[in-house]
């Protein structure tokens, strides 16, 4: 875990959508504040967005459907985004997807801004969309998302199911930056959770300078794989 | 690894000889089409075991497109089969799987790519033929300004891609066989994109890519 002072923080408050491009050699932690969140996440090479994150590639490589310490998140161009390098949680979901308007509805009722002002019903999808926007991107770069803090489980059969109490009050994970990366984040409930009650909730986001993966990085160790990715992606920067 | 659950197989009654639309595709061609809202769509794994990558997109508006997520999320299961909606990501139905004989398909191990062989196998893998070339291939020659902005997540017919409770994912031995199918009904106008696997670093497809064939029939008077 980076030891390095943190450079600025920032809470995303609950059901709300945050970007930033987190530049190669700093790192990302979130903290659960209360515990139970759950973070969407999609990367994109900031440079060039049409390179971004991919869920097969990223499950393929290290033969896993959960993130923790060690996992990488791949690029579909064979590069990585953000490396897990701390995590206390033990399993984040790659599977899940994510919440839309009319599944928050369904679940949760409307709610709108005239009614409530801004704890009005959000839903993932949107969020995404609204916050790729800002970005010049669009539906067509919307992708497969990542669910931070939350845990899906994978029956013998093929069935999901959503594990509660995944991530606790101060858990956290640091995903540190390997290329320039468009970091697009929402805190909506995941679109799993049973909760029959509209009840996101807040992280807290910290920046913070990093050194570059050594030679004996776990993450870069963590698999060969991982090694030839974390080659692709030194070798892109030369 | 064994399989742990009994696939249901369902059969389909629709005639291969009174189909529409027949096609062989070839292992390592890509294959482009709209399918008509109401018309069934069926791929033969005629060789069995070999891994058809497939896109499918509102033929009226591209940025709508399948999900995979949106599709295993609203089924609360990762594989496909007889009964699953596949979801486009705006949340709509865009085909329904009508008849398999398979008995599961996989949408988490997407296609393969130059560069993802680079990761998955050794950086001199990059000239081999990889499904996302073919797909870019395809977009291309379709001329209707889609990019590689348009290739998502998948689905991969006839590829086995099992995941465990405790989080691992591993691609298994094939459970397809010669002959084995699985049939869709369109529940909108559709694009289908297909790339027929040219995977060789593989034993899912035994290192042997083999043709599939694409057919197509009208609406059930």
């Amino acid at each position: 875990m980076n030891e390095t002072p943190i450079l600025w923080e920032e809470t995303i408050q609950p059901g709300s959508a945050w970007s930033h491009v987190l530049k190669r050699g700093t790192a990302l932690r979130i903290t659960d504040v209360e515990g139970g969140a759950n973070v969407g996440g999609i990367f994109y090479n900031f440079e060039c967005p049409v390179e971004r994150y991919n869920m097969p590639d990223t499950l393929k490589a290290q033969h896993i459907a959960r993130l923790t310490t060690g996992s990488v998140l791949y690029s579909d161009m064979g590069r990585i985004l953000l490396s897990l390098t701390g995590d206390t949680v033990g399993w984040h979901d790659p599977i899940g997807g994510t919440s839309n308007q009319q599944l928050v509805e369904s679940k949760y009722g409307r709610a709108t801004y005239q009614e409530v002002r801004n704890d009005y019903h959000k839903n993932g999808r949107d969020s995404f969309l609204i916050e790729l926007g800002k970005w010049g991107l669009g539906p067509r770069d919307l992708v497969a998302n990542v669910n931070l803090f939350s845990r899906v489980v994978v029956g013998e059969d093929g069935t999901m199911s959503f594990s509660a109490g995944n991530s606790k009050a101060g858990d956290y994970l640091e995903l540190r930056a390997e290329m320039n990366v468009l970091t697009i984040l929402n805190t909506c409930q995941h679109p799993l959770d049973p909760n029959p009650a509209y009840q996101p909730k807040p992280v807290q986001v910290a920046i913070c300078k990093t050194a570059a993966p050594a030679a004996d990085d776990p993450c870069r160790l963590s698999r060969p794989e991982n090694g030839r990715g974390f080659t692709l992606t030194e070798r892109y920067f030369l | 690894m064994s399989m742990t659950t009994t696939s249901i197989v369902i059969e389909s009654k629709l005639n291969p000889a009174q189909a529409i639309y027949r096609h062989v595709i070839p292992a390592g061609e890509s294959w482009i089409h709209e399918i008509h809202k109401g018309q069934y769509f069926r791929i033969v794994d005629l060789h069995g075991n070999q891994a058809v990558d497939t896109l499918f997109y509102n033929a009226h508006d591209y940025s709508e497109r399948y999900s995979s997520q949106d599709t295993i999320q609203q089924q609360r299961n990762i594989y496909l089969t007889t009964g699953t909606k596949l979801i486009s990501s705006c949340g709509a139905p865009l085909l329904t799987i009508v008849a398999d004989t398979c008995g599961r398909h996989d949408t988490l191990g997407g296609a393969c790519a130059n560069e993802s062989n680079m990761v998955r196998y050794a950086i001199e893998k990059r000239h081999m033929h990889a499904c996302r070339s073919s797909f870019l291939k395809a977009v291309i020659d379709w001329d209707h300004g889609m990019s590689k902005r348009d290739i998502t997540s998948n689905i991969n017919f006839f590829m086995n891609v099992p995941v465990t409770p405790e989080g691992k994912l591993t691609f298994e031995d094939g459970i397809s066989e010669p002959g084995k199918y699985v049939e869709m009904r369109a529940e909108m106008d559709v694009l289908a994109l297909i790339s027929n696997c040219p995977q060789l670093n593989n034993p899912c497809n035994a290192y042997n890519p083999t043709p599939v064939e694409v057919l197509i029939w009208s609406p059930e008077i």
